[in-house]
């Protein structure tokens, strides 16, 4: 398999020259992955390697196939096809709790901010000190103690993508997947969040997210993952992704030219 | 035929009067009705959230039976569970025929499937929310179907009242399986229905009252919740 950068092989025809790996052990490894549904082919062949501490965007246009791909890396669709890889070995319940993710429009329970968190902690084990303790913690670090008793679902989208993370990231995950998750916020609610990942990414965690934010991509991204009609267009380390990208696809994005499938790109 | 209003005058005064009687079928009632609308819950909530929560085979025949035992009839349920009472029945050796413990089973299989099958309906729908972030937390499905009946607690509060308007208001199940015997098996309905007959309109239609400001005031209880849980956004 050629790997470009850190993580995903380039799938089509165009795909580039692999660039110097990233350092970093493999977390997970998908191969092949394909996803039909009724007869169309969604998600079209793609290799993945997501290696440990790095942060991954994944990019592409509208129907690219980009949370898709996210949902299909967390287990949360069973591919058609292709097989992956925890840390070298299978995908089981230990690989999937190493794992957390975050939704485009955050799902909160009927219930508090304090209580949202506190559910999350249990299923994954935590009780009685230890559990208040970590819930303690992710309300400091989401600034979110004030609120700890409001219903979730009264917060603002702001704050409450700002609960999701910090519920995703009270789990202690490896592995954080985010879908957009500062699609259709404000610069300052963009800001936190972008914040708490960076502050997580630093304290171990790896990161792979959706974005349709380029400024986002330039602030974030160690690595990015370009996708077009379901498969790899272009991937590797997000400077050179960003300066000089090689696919028609990525460069027509980079652009701001539309790019239609068939019929190349129009200025 | 008698001066409507002069019989509910007499009704309200002999309610106002605390007719021993009188509290005495009414307390029967709600006791019956109570009891097996929180049997049926105990059994129709959990059965309707497996049945919304999870895909399985048959799901969709489960979820067409209990939507089509929402329209049991009465009379029916009535027969079925006389039979097995009886002395001649399987459970005749247990005694429960023309008992009150007897109306509460004929009660409890007519108002179940209601429960279960809007139960089964409000799950589902909260479930599509949560499923993703459900199955990314790594829910187990106790946890599951227990977070689901929770979070959903205020939408199962009018499931549990629709289930007590059917059970408060029936009279052809409890009338056979009861048998109407006074002091001991005789309700609201079943009275309602015995002193009609009789002529002694008072009674009867002081019970229809009653009947009447119940359903009224059960109703206005439960949307008083809902109307503040929605205010604090967890419905």
């Amino acid at each position: 398999m050629r790997e470009a950068g850190a993580l995903a092989r380039a799938d089509s025809a165009n795909g580039p020259a692999p660039d110097a790996a990233s350092a970093g052990p493999v977390l997970l490894d998908a191969q092949g992955l394909r996803l039909e549904i009724g007869g169309k082919r969604l998600i079209d062949g793609i290799d993945i390697r997501i290696r440990e501490g790095r942060k991954t965007m994944v990019m592409g246009a509208n129907g690219a196939g980009k949370s898709l791909l996210l949902r299909l890396l967390h287990g949360l669709i069973a591919p058609s096809a292709g097989r992956m890889t925890w840390r070298g070995g299978p995908v089981d319940k230990s690989a999937r709790r190493a794992q957390a993710m975050v939704f485009q429009r955050p799902v909160m329970l009927r219930r508090s901010v304090l209580a949202n968190l506190a559910f999350a902690l249990k299923v994954r084990g935590l009780r009685g000190s230890a559990r208040q303790a970590r819930i303690d913690e992710a309300l400091d670090k989401a600034r979110l103690s004030d609120l700890a008793r409001s219903p979730a679902r009264v917060l603002s989208g702001g704050e409450q993508q700002r609960l999701a993370l910090a519920r995703a990231l009270a789990c202690d995950p490896e592995l954080l997947f985010l879908d957009e998750p500062t699609a259709s916020l404000d610069p300052a609610s963009t800001q936190a969040i972008e914040s708490l990942i960076a502050d997580a990414n630093r304290r171990g965690v790896t990161v792979v997210m959706v974005t349709h934010d380029l400024g986002q991509a330039r602030r974030l991204a160690d690595d990015i993952v370009f996708l077009h009609a379901g498969r790899v267009a272009e991937s590797g380390p997000a400077s050179r992704v960003l300066s000089s990208p090689r696919s028609e696809a990525a460069k027509a994005w980079l652009e701001g030219r539309l790019f239609l499938d068939g019929q190349g790109a129009q200025s | 035929m008698q001066n409507f209003a002069s019989v509910l005058g007499d009704a309200v005064a002999l309610i106002l009067s605390g007719d021993a009687d009188l509290m005495e079928i009414i307390a029967l009632s709600l006791r019956v009705t109570i009891t097996a609308v929180v049997v049926a819950c105990l059994i129709g909530l959990p059965l309707g959230a497996v049945v919304g929560a999870f895909r399985f085979p048959g799901r969709t025949v489960a979820t067409v039976l209990l939507n089509s035992l929402m329209g049991l009839p009465p009379v029916v349920v009535g027969l079925i569970v006389y039979l097995a009472l009886s002395a001649s029945g399987p459970l005749g050796p247990l005694g429960l025929l023309y008992t009150p413990t007897a109306m509460v089973i004929a009660q409890t299989i007519l108002v179940t499937p209601i429960v279960a099958a809007l139960t089964r309906q409000v799950v589902e729908d909260l479930d599509r929310e949560y499923s993703e972030q459900f199955r990314s937390l790594g829910v187990g499905p106790v946890t599951r179907i227990g977070a689901l009946l929770w979070d959903a607690r205020y939408s199962l509060l009018t499931v549990a009242l629709a289930g007590f308007g059917r059970a408060v208001a029936e009279v052809g199940a409890v009338i056979i399986v009861g048998g109407n015997i006074n002091h001991v098996t005789r309700v609201m309905t079943t009275t309602i229905a015995l002193e009609t007959s009789k002529g002694n309109l008072e009674l009867a239609l002081a019970l229809g009252v009653v009947l009447l400001v119940i359903a009224i005031l059960v109703n206005a209880a439960v949307m008083g919740l809902r109307a503040s849980a929605a205010r604090a956004a967890y419905a």
